[in-house]
């Protein structure tokens, strides 16, 4: 997708404004993180699983080539293929010679993030193949020609009613002309519409949550079952995968199953956790002819040996973002591209450039609830000021905000001179805001004061002068 | 494509600073391979038998399954009843698999079975299973001629029978079974583990069942 990070603050103005986003973001804010909390509460060895989530993939990552080399060869042992794609386009190219091959008409798409990132699906119309979301909310918004606004829970911003009119508009012609208003005949009826596409479609094409060197197998966590009908029905399955989603073992696997559905949506387990491995063995009655994973890396192997590394740990929960003050008050979609929130903040950045995405690492409070839940435990707000470096080290910050940053930094440097000023502007503000007690308005602080108050400070000095008085005392 | 292979794999050796891994550190990563180390043990996956079922069934319950439990003699007659008590028609697709042979369907004789693959237009699939997983509460099976993958998916309703003797505590366990029947890089072409119906939240966070695969899911535990 065309990234609109760089107007990341019109799209805050645009998202605070929208009723709908807001009634269906008061729910996400209580909803996942309350049951993330009790479901890591019911295992009481759930740190010291993300202890060990974090050293196996930082252990992945220090030999990365090595246990892709070694999934590939297991792949190539069961029959199955692997293709290496360095760029986004080397991918799309990729998976559309896939579908020709087969003179596909038709893909059954699993929830996949790497291909929204690599923006398949435009790329596969144009050729003359449609690609099906089969996941419940990604299908909601394909027929709305909108993006996922949150990595596991593509539709969270949307409401029912909206759905219900979405699938009346949709349905229609397929002779479903009754508006809906209860969730359970919404599931029902895209059940029924999409059970059909299932059957027809020539490939499956799934993601990967993780790749599992030591058996060459690609492990997917869902809870539709759709991407299970997408590697089983089809005659050809197709895994796009970026290249950090490899794992040594299945013990590995079962440590970070452990912690990756608590900290998504805080079930105990996904309904379906799968394991393929090739295509369809001699005798089976059913799965695909063909099995073939592309390795995606896109800027990915440049990442490694950086500051910025820890990055490559994340599993895809979305925890950071059901945390995250920012994302709750703005929804996925104001961030611009496809992954939102923290750790879209830190992944952003490096995919579309830091020029482009400058405004999402600036986007956060730094409160740190999304580093305290995350499961490999990735400093994001560490790794967002990294960017915030990089982007003053760049100019990309504006002029004015430079100045007041070098004014600062002078002031800082001088401790006295720094106590001296900030005594007298303290003093001057407690004595003309003493009547109201407040600022309507301040000269140099618009931004702040055109959305709310500035309090004026109390009697009894700047907050070093009190402290130095306290420690005296 | 061969050079997109080396242009990755050369792209991360540059970016860890060092060539191909070789030497001791090479001998390290494979001895991980061969032998996996085990993560930190879970102690609720570390019961005996009779506690593993117990909570097993319990797991599978609050998952949205539904259990039995009962001898092999009643396997047939609980299925019957089963569909019988959910307004469920007794034509039922079959798993081929020997495990199932065992029973005397026979005995059932308004129950209509066809063995093979699951069809898109099947109400009730029957199917054993390769393992249960008490620390969840979650079903494990493995593709192949005696259990097709569809049989888990396209039905509405997924009656599963699982022997007492096949719980065992955590995902670790499962693993060792599957090394031991199949071999150590010989997996099945499908391996499904599934933690009750299938479900969606993704309609305002509210959890339907039976978004594309079943959605109610019985589980015979048989003690044997």
């Amino acid at each position: 997708m065309e990234s609109t990070a760089h107007a990341f603050k019109e799209n805050v103005g645009h998202a605070l404004a929208d009723p709908n986003l807001q009634d269906s973001l008061a729910k996400l804010k209580v909803g996942f993180s309350e049951r993330r909390r009790q479901a890591a509460e019911r295992l009481p060895e759930f740190e010291a699983l993300r202890d060990r989530a974090r050293d196996i993939k930082n252990h992945t990552l220090a030999h990365l080539d090595f246990y892709l080399e070694e999934f590939e060869r297991k792949v190539i042992a069961l029959g199955g293929h692997v293709h290496w794609a360095p760029t986004a386009a080397d991918a799309r190219h990729i998976i559309a010679e896939l579908c020709r091959s087969v003179g596909a008409r038709t893909v059954a798409k699993s929830k996949s993030m790497v291909a929204e990132e690599i923006a398949l699906n435009d790329y596969l119309e144009a050729m003359g193949i449609a690609p099906i979301e089969t996941d419940l909310g990604e299908y909601i918004i394909q027929l709305r020609h909108e993006p996922p606004s949150h990595i596991i829970a593509p539709a969270v911003h949307l409401t029912k009613d909206q759905v219900a009119d979405t699938f009346l508009e949709h349905h229609g012609k397929l002779g479903f002309s009754k508006r809906l208003t209860e969730r359970n005949d919404l599931v029902a009826e895209a059940r029924y519409v999409l059970r059909q596409k299932f059957l027809d479609a020539d490939v499956g094409l799934t993601g990967a949550n993780f790749l599992v060197a030591e058996t060459g197998s690609s492990m997917l966590v869902t809870n539709e079952g759709n991407a299970d009908l997408s590697n089983t029905l089809p005659r050809m399955h197709i895994v796009l995968a970026s290249i950090e989603k490899v794992i040594p073992t299945l013990e590995d696997a079962a440590v970070l199953l452990r912690v990756l559905a608590r900290s998504a949506t805080g079930q105990e387990s996904s309904a379906y956790t799968t394991l393929n491995t090739g295509p369809k063995r001699p005798g089976d009655l059913d799965g695909p002819e063909q099995y073939h994973v592309v390795l995606l890396d896109n800027g990915r192997s440049s990442v490694l040996g950086t500051e910025m590394q820890d990055i490559l740990r994340c599993i895809r929960c979305g925890a950071c973002m059901n945390h995250c003050p920012v994302y709750g008050a703005v929804g996925g979609h104001a961030y611009g591209w496809v992954y939102p929130g923290p750790m879209g903040a830190v992944l952003t950045p490096q995919l579309v450039g830091v020029e482009e995405a400058s405004n999402l690492p600036n986007a956060s409070t730094f409160c740190g609830r999304c580093e305290s839940v995350c499961p490999v435990r990735i400093p994001l707000p560490k790794l967002m000021r990294h960017w915030r470096e990089r982007e003053f080290e760049k100019h990309l910050t504006p002029r004015a905000w430079r100045q007041g940053m070098a004014l600062w930094g002078f002031l800082a440097r001088r401790p006295a001179l720094y106590r001296g000023l900030t005594a007298v502007a303290n003093r001057m503000l407690a004595l003309f805001g003493r009547a109201e007690g407040r600022y309507r308005a301040l000269p140099l602080a618009g931004g702040w004061t055109r959305f709310r108050d500035f309090p004026a400070p109390q009697p009894g000095g700047t907050f070093h002068a009190q402290w130095a008085k306290k420690r005296r005392a | 494509m061969n050079n997109a292979r080396s242009q990755i794999l050369g792209g991360i050796r540059r970016a860890l600073h060092r060539g191909e891994v070789s030497g001791a550190a090479r001998q390290a990563v494979e001895g991980r391979l061969a032998s996996p180390p085990l993560g930190p043990a879970v102690a609720r996956a570390r019961l005996g038998q009779a506690d593993k079922i117990a909570l097993f069934c319990q797991w599978a319950e609050t998952n949205n399954a539904t259990v039995a439990r009962v001898a092999p003699a009643e396997v047939p007659g609980e299925v019957t009843a089963y569909l019988a008590r959910n307004n469920l028609p007794a034509n039922v697709a079959m798993a081929p698999s020997p495990l199932l042979d065992g029973y005397d369907w026979t005995s059932q004789r308004m129950l209509s079975i066809r063995r093979g693959r699951g069809q898109g237009s099947d109400q009730v699939s029957i199917t054993g299973a390769f393992a249960g997983i008490a620390e969840t509460g979650t079903l494990v099976t493995a593709s192949g001629p005696d259990h097709p993958v569809t049989l888990n998916l396209l039905p509405d309703t997924h009656v599963v029978v699982l022997r007492e003797a096949d719980i065992v505590g955590g995902y670790e366990e499962v693993w060792a079974r599957l090394r031991e029947r199949y071999g150590k890089d010989r997996m099945p072409r499908t391996v499904n583990t599934i933690t009750g119906p299938s479900r969606t939240g993704d309609i305002e966070q509210t959890i339907e069942l039976g978004a594309h695969g079943p959605r109610r899911m019985h589980i015979l535990v048989v003690h044997e």
